[in-house]
């Protein structure tokens, strides 16, 4: 993310008339704004983060080997190092051992960052849910932007997941006030990770960040 | 393979001292073990390993057992003094048995192509990390599984090479798979509950307002 960008689209701070656009359009004048360019660039080559928990992770080879194809995405450039990674993809069972590397992980990787929590297990728990060594839910501990229910979700589904992330890169501000978050100054790109306790994590979920919902009553 | 009195009785003569009990399982699985002491424990393993006869040379399978404390009601019949002359008198008594856990072992010959051959160890109690010989020195496939019931029962095998948690972090203090185990309360939501996890989950509920509001409302 680099200053440069912001400063360019500081430039559109008017966003370009579509009829003017679509009008240079037909005449052979295509126009374009920073932060599309911007935006279109980064949501074309979203390298995930490679690694997997359970049996979801085996969906997600599928989904990157030849017979889904995530490269058509561009999402094929699976990295070994959270350093060189966009996105996390949190495609299986959560174990509270495994929970603090998972946010230790997130941590190391630069902004802007996304997570996909794919699978029963990585959004509640899933099947262990009621267990007495599975994290109920990513979500307690990072911030998760596409979430895939199944058991295993189908590559598809993963495939979906990974468009509508696209579409929310795409959706992403550079500039103003709805700016995307990770653009903010006071944005925390980093979470506490949680530590081993004598009978669960300690804390169990980050408060600032896990909000059940409610139940009401009537 | 012999059956499970002539094992025993070979065991017994060549093993001095060893106390060996046959537990039988009236169930429909009808597979009754053998109890060792925990003296001859390891030597016995080793006989059945090394017997020719038997060669149990493969040991499957160690799993843990927790037994709860419990009392056994039974009649029985006594004779009694009922007015003055000797009756006999059915009365239920009370009999406590004291809790305990054990290290269930599934032994297999793969040279004579038998088995298995189910080996019990008794606790002497459910006290933490209470003691009972390890049978890793004898066969080497045990010491993962024994590092398990460490883990999960709280058995301390003696003598086992390298006695750590093997699937909770070493922080972790409680022994999950315990009867009397409780694990912690993170019920805060949960979409469909129903039963126990119900009841936990109700815990998490705003409580009921205690004025229901429709007395306020005037039309
Ligand atoms: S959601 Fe189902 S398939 Fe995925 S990790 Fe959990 S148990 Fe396995």
């Amino acid at each position: 993310m680099g200053q440069g960008a912001v400063n360019l689209g500081t430039v559109m701070e008017e966003p370009l008339d579509e009829g003017l656009r679509s009008e240079l359009q037909r005449r052979g004048v295509w126009v374009t704004s920073m932060q599309e360019l911007y935006n279109w660039g980064r949501k074309n080559s979203i390298w995930p983060l490679q690694f997997g928990l359970a049996c979801c992770a085996i969906e997600m080879i599928a989904t990157a080997a030849s017979r889904y194809d995530l490269a058509r995405f561009g999402g094929e450039v699976f990295r070994p190092s959270p350093r060189q990674a966009d996105l996390m993809i949190v495609a299986g069972t959560v174990t509270k051992k495994m929970a603090p590397q998972i946010v230790r992980l997130y941590n190391q990787m630069p902004d802007p960052k996304y997570v996909i929590a794919m699978g029963a297990c990585a959004i509640s728990g899933g099947p262990f849910k009621q267990g007495y060594n599975v994290l109920k839910g990513i979500d307690r501990y990072i911030p998760v932007d596409v979430y895939i229910p199944g058991c295993p979700p189908r590559p598809e589904a993963l495939l979906h997941a990974f468009m509508e992330l696209q579409r929310k890169i795409d959706e992403q501000k550079l500039t103003g006030q709805d700016k995307a978050e990770f653009l903010k100054k006071e944005t925390l790109s980093e979470y506490p990770v949680p530590a081993f306790g004598a009978h669960d994590l300690e804390p169990p979920a980050n408060p600032r960040l896990f909000h059940p919902p409610a139940v009401e009553r009537a | 393979m012999e059956s499970l009195e002539e094992i025993k009785a070979r065991i017994e003569t060549s093993v001095p001292g060893a106390k060996i009990e046959v537990v039988p399982n009236p169930g429909p699985a009808n597979q009754p073990s053998l109890l060792l002491d925990h003296e001859h424990a390891v030597a016995v393993a080793r006989f059945l390993r090394d017997d020719p006869v038997m060669r149990l040379d493969f040991c499957s399978n160690v799993t843990g057992v927790d037994w709860l404390d419990r009392t056994v009601k039974k009649k029985v019949k006594v004779k009694k003094l009922v007015e003055g002359e000797e009756k006999e008198v059915e009365e239920t008594q009370e009999e406590f048995f004291p809790g305990y856990l054990e290290a269930v072992y599934h032994l297999f010959s793969m040279a004579h192509k038998h088995g298995p051959l189910v080996v019990r160890l008794r606790t002497r109690d459910r006290a933490r990390f209470t003691p009972l010989p390890s049978l890793t020195p004898v066969w080497r496939s045990a010491e993962f599984q024994e590092r398990e019931i460490y883990d999960l029962y709280g058995i301390r095998f003696e003598a086992h090479p390298d006695l750590r948690r093997i699937l909770m972090w070493d922080e972790f203090e409680d022994f999950p798979m315990r009867k009397d185990y409780r694990e912690p309360d993170d019920y805060e939501y949960e979409p469909t509950p129903h039963d126990e996890v119900l009841e936990k989950a109700k815990q998490h509920y705003p409580a009921r307002p205690t004025v229901d509001g429709a007395e306020e409302v005037t039309a």
